[in-house]
């Protein structure tokens, strides 16, 4: 069946390879400046670049629509788009303090860690953790690209991690399923991440045919 | 566990039918022509390049149309980061570049002019997608800021202007802290010595500028075999970019992979 996935365009730069990828994976792509209009999406797509209150300003008409249709619908966070849909992040605020995310999956995102290079940028392994319809074909050791500064550590939320500067999630998603995100740029990791756009696709075709593997 | 980065490196200029083209060069002069961009990238997305690197090389502004058009020709087929640069000097232009499907905008001469681009493009569009390219050129004289000793004798590292043709007085090591602090994501090391030797990469000049920075560095020119990647990550680099030998066929990117994984440094296959 058709899918529409709606990109939600913030003012996010490049959105062009993310479309593509998401087009090979079958859907109907629709990148949208208005909150109202993706209320009707059968999924949608949270982009993300740059820093984490930034984004967060950006998005925020689009905080009240997106909290509502995360009731039911697939979301799917990409980087920062990942993040934003955490708890809070530690990025830019102050000392001690943190900027409150949206709050959609359990979480805190916090700076890399470790003995390792900031940011942590390249193509590294991640290690499935769990079941999930985006990483149905993905395993353990395929390699992804990321590009980022700050992480939410590996737990209960997490569906594939990596490892630099210490465990973090590759992959997250919320308790039901339908509100997932990677850390990594699924448009950029070759076939790895064509595979998790394709995994989300059909994902979404299930979840709005009312065949939701994950649903409670 | 984060892998080293092999990139081939693409210079695109327009062919006499206003045709776009890829071409290499020694010392970053005598061009030679070797074939179709889209192709090519394509042909080294299928054969496992880690990312890939345009670098535009016409002047004109037909030109830059018709490399736009190709960077997003390129983005629509091969789902890797590609890195475009060539004239990039305003805000404008690392804006336009981004959104015709390029992932980072790599910058030379615009950021040397007016470092505040730097900043301006890191805050607008992340961190991530500003690389500060060096064309280094060793100076044996005293007036620079950081001295290596190679061969019994002292020299410094000099940024270029314009492809190389430019002095600049200023000292590569010392920008490149500078262009960290002010944001660069990414650090892309060229030599106009190297360039094209296939001698190897100025290992020296690759070892003090990662010795200055924490952000990735991408060794550039002088790439003539895989040990010279080995060599360049032992100096420190991220990525390693090579264009002529991969273009004539003097080794795949699986062949070179194969070389570096039994050397024991860590690469995507």
């Amino acid at each position: 069946m058709n899918v529409d996935v709606t990109v939600i365009d913030y003012g996010v730069g490049n959105l062009r390879s993310l479309r593509r990828g998401l087009e090979r994976a079958g859907a109907t792509v629709t990148e949208s400046s208005d909150p109202d209009a993706i209320r009707t999406a059968d999924a949608l797509v949270l982009p993300g670049v740059g820093a984490f209150e930034e984004c967060m300003r950006n998005s925020r008409p689009f905080h009240d629509v997106l909290r509502e249709v995360a009731e039911d619908t697939p979301v799917l966070g990409i980087c920062v788009g990942l993040q934003l849909l955490m708890t809070d992040s530690t990025e830019d605020a102050p000392e001690g303090d943190v900027v409150e995310g949206l709050d959609l999956v359990e979480g805190h995102v916090t700076r890399v860690a470790g003995d390792v290079k900031v940011p942590h940028m390249g193509w590294n392994t991640l290690t499935v953790e769990r079941d999930h319809p985006v990483v149905a074909d993905v395993e353990t050791g395929d390699y992804a690209y990321f590009v980022h500064s700050y992480r939410t550590d590996a737990g209960e939320h997490t569906v594939a991690s990596c490892d630099y500067g210490g465990g973090f999630a590759a992959i997250a998603a919320n308790e039901r399923g339908n509100v997932v995100g990677t850390q990594f740029h699924p448009e950029k990791s070759g076939d790895t991440g064509l595979a998790v756009l394709d995994g989300f696709v059909s994902f979404a075709a299930d979840w709005n045919a009312g065949r939701t593997p994950l649903a409670d | 566990m984060l892998t080293k980065r092999i990139i081939p490196c693409i210079d695109v200029d327009v062919d006499d039918d206003g045709d776009p083209a890829v071409y290499t060069g020694v010392h970053f002069e005598d061009l030679q022509y070797t074939g179709d961009p889209v192709e090519l990238a394509r042909e080294y997305n299928a054969a496992g390049a880690d990312e890939f690197v345009f670098l535009d090389i016409t002047a004109s502004a037909e030109g830059r149309e018709t490399m736009l058009d190709v960077v997003g020709q390129v983005a629509d087929e091969c789902f890797i980061p590609l890195t475009v640069g060539g004239g990039i000097r305003t805000r404008d232009d690392i804006k336009e570049t981004l959104r015709a499907g390029a992932d980072k905008v790599s910058i030379t001469t615009g950021a040397l002019e007016r470092p505040e681009l730097i900043t301006e493009g890191a805050r607008a569009f992340g961190n991530q997608c500003i690389v500060i390219s060096v064309d280094s050129r060793r100076r044996y004289d005293e007036d620079g800021e950081h001295y290596v000793e190679v061969d019994g004798e002292s020299c410094w590292f000099e940024c270029t202007k314009k492809g190389g043709r430019e002095g600049t007085g200023v000292d590569v090591v010392s920008w490149a802290a500078e262009a960290e602090e002010r944001g660069a994501g990414e650090l892309f090391v060229n030599s106009i010595d190297a360039d094209g030797t296939k001698d190897g990469y100025d290992l020296p000049l690759t070892g003090a500028v990662c010795d200055a920075v924490s952000t990735p560095v991408i060794a550039s020119s002088g790439a003539g075999s895989p040990e010279h990647m080995r060599e360049a990550f032992e100096a420190g680099a991220d990525a390693a970019l090579a264009a002529s030998i991969f273009h004539f066929g003097e080794y795949t990117i699986d062949e070179t992979k194969a070389y570096l994984d039994e050397q024991g440094v860590p690469v995507r296959r």
